[in-house]
């Protein structure tokens, strides 16, 4: 299982990990960031992808 | 290249994001013989972006700034504080400014640009550039009311300074030849909202002027435009462009005219092996007519570092790396105040641009085209309403 964590006081809803793990990341109508907190260790790769291009380095993957 | 005996070893040169990312990436394509990343800086890889915003104005604490690294390259021997010289591709060896010769089976050029500066006459005390946490500990140590901040240069880099120093409460002018601020990348429209942004926010910009000399005793204390006007300057931040260290890489034969081709595998000599990354590397993009270029966004490290790495790795398996286009898309964005732009595509090679939604002085979003068709999109406090133009782009 991989946990997903993001730091919402970093994160500046740029929108970067939605693009890399859409069924992880996403942007609601507001433009704020929503996320599942777990997810298959099958999505791991996409997932850390998604958190090596946040700008704000606002994404924790465990 | 010897691979019945010990195991390949890797040598990158250039400890930033795309040195990492490139190391990251080797492992990830399986690679398990030795890698040495060689960084002239003294700090492991750090997050540039924010030099010129949250960290320029809250503090600039390297560690904060760290990337994380994957677990992966945790056995990665990080040579740090000492720059490559000079490299013998023929040889396969590195030689460092301490002296150190390291050979390699495949290298890795991720050693970025430095800021352009510029030969004017005057002092030489109170001028610098933005580039290191080292550079942002300087220039922050300026930022303060009753000081005046001469920040030559209109790009992004220039405009993200003058928002911050104005946040510290510094007295803010930027002078630049363009006739309106970071007006390459985003057209003069839009360039010209931006700029009464920063009006607004109090900076004074002289557009259209040069930079004549820097006047003071040890120490610059005011700066004299080509038209005669005297700028008071506590410290003058030099935003000009920027230069690709390339020197360690002369004598090989390559052509360094502006940073080192690769082709879409990010390869540079697939015989030696050598590979390319970030903003030093020129390379092909299938989305936007594979003109080779140099894009320096943040995001580029990453996407060249990736495929970089699995054609290292390719390569010093025997194997031909993937021939598939490169095809990521270049993304930009800035803080400048409470403003948040964010680009997608290559808006700097439009010939036609067109306000679609809002307006330059106001929330908007803008699109950029040529002869091809829509080449970029910005926008403008609306971030998160770009999802379908970068589809568009995408779809090219
Ligand atoms: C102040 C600032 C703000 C920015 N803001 C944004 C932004 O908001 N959005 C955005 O998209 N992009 C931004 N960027 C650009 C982004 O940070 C760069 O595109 C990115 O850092 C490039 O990564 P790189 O690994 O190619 O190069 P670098 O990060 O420059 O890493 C190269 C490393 O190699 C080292 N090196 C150089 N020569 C040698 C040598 N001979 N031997 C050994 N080591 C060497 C350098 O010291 C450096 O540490 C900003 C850049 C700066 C400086
Ligand atoms: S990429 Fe980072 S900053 Fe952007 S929405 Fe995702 S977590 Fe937030």
């Amino acid at each position: 299982m991989v946990t997903i964590t993001v730091d919402m006081d970093k994160c500046q809803s740029y929108g970067q990990c939605c693009f890399e793990a859409a069924d992880v990341f996403a942007l609601n109508d507001d433009g704020q960031l929503e996320y599942v907190a777990e997810a298959d260790e099958s999505r791991r790769a996409d997932i850390e992808g998604a958190a090596d291009v946040c700008p704000m380095q606002a994404i924790t993957v465990e | 290249m010897n691979t019945n005996s010990v195991a390949a070893s890797v040598v990158v040169v250039g400890a930033g994001l795309g040195g990492l990312r490139a190391a990251e990436a080797l492992r990830g394509a399986g690679f398990e013989g030795a890698i040495t990343v060689v960084g002239d800086e003294s700090a492991m890889p750090y997050n540039r972006p924010p030099l010129s915003k949250e960290a320029l104005s809250a503090g600039v604490h390297v560690a904060e700034l760290e990337f994380r690294r994957k677990a992966s390259v945790d056995d990665v021997d990080w040579r740090l504080g000492s720059p490559a010289l000079a490299s013998d591709f023929a040889a396969r060896t590195v030689t460092l400014a301490d002296g150190t010769q390291l050979s390699f089976d495949g290298l890795v050029i991720a050693s970025g640009i430095r800021p352009r500066r510029l030969p004017i006459a005057g002092p030489e005390a109170g001028r610098h550039v933005l580039r290191t946490a080292h550079d942002a500990v300087n220039v922050r140590s300026y930022l303060a009311p009753g000081r005046s901040a001469v920040i030559m240069g209109a790009g992004f880099i220039g405009c993200e300074v003058a928002a911050t120093a104005r946040g510290l409460g510094a007295e803010v002018h930027i002078v630049a030849i363009d006739e309106q601020p970071m007006v390459r990348p985003l057209g003069a429209e839009l360039g010209m909202g931006m700029r009464s942004r920063h009006e607004h926010h109090g900076v004074n910009f002289h557009l259209g002027r040069t930079v004549q000399e820097f006047l003071g005793g040890d120490h610059v204390t005011s700066v004299l435009l080509d038209d005669g006007t005297e700028l008071p300057a506590s410290v003058v931040i030099e935003a000009v462009g920027s230069v690709c260290n390339v020197e360690w890489l002369e004598g090989n034969g390559l052509d360094l005219s502006d940073g080192v081709l690769v082709d879409q595998g990010m390869v540079v000599a697939a015989e030696v092996p050598v590979v390319a990354v970030g903003d030093i590397a020129r390379h092909p993009n299938a989305l936007f007519g594979n003109i080779p270029r140099r894009i320096e966004h943040w995001n580029i490290p990453t996407e060249t570092g990736r495929r970089a790495g699995a054609s290292l790795a390719s390569l010093l398996r025997g194997e031909q790396p993937d021939q598939a286009p490169f095809a990521a898309m270049p993304s930009f964005w800035s803080d400048q105040y409470h403003h948040k732009i964010q680009s997608f595509g290559m808006p700097g090679i439009a010939t036609s641009i067109q306000i679609v939604d809002g307006s330059a002085n106001d929330a908007c979003i803008v699109e950029y085209s040529n002869d091809t068709g829509l080449v970029g999109v910005v926008g403008v406090d609306r971030t998160s309403e770009l999802a379908p133009y970068r589809k568009q782009l995408l779809d090219r």
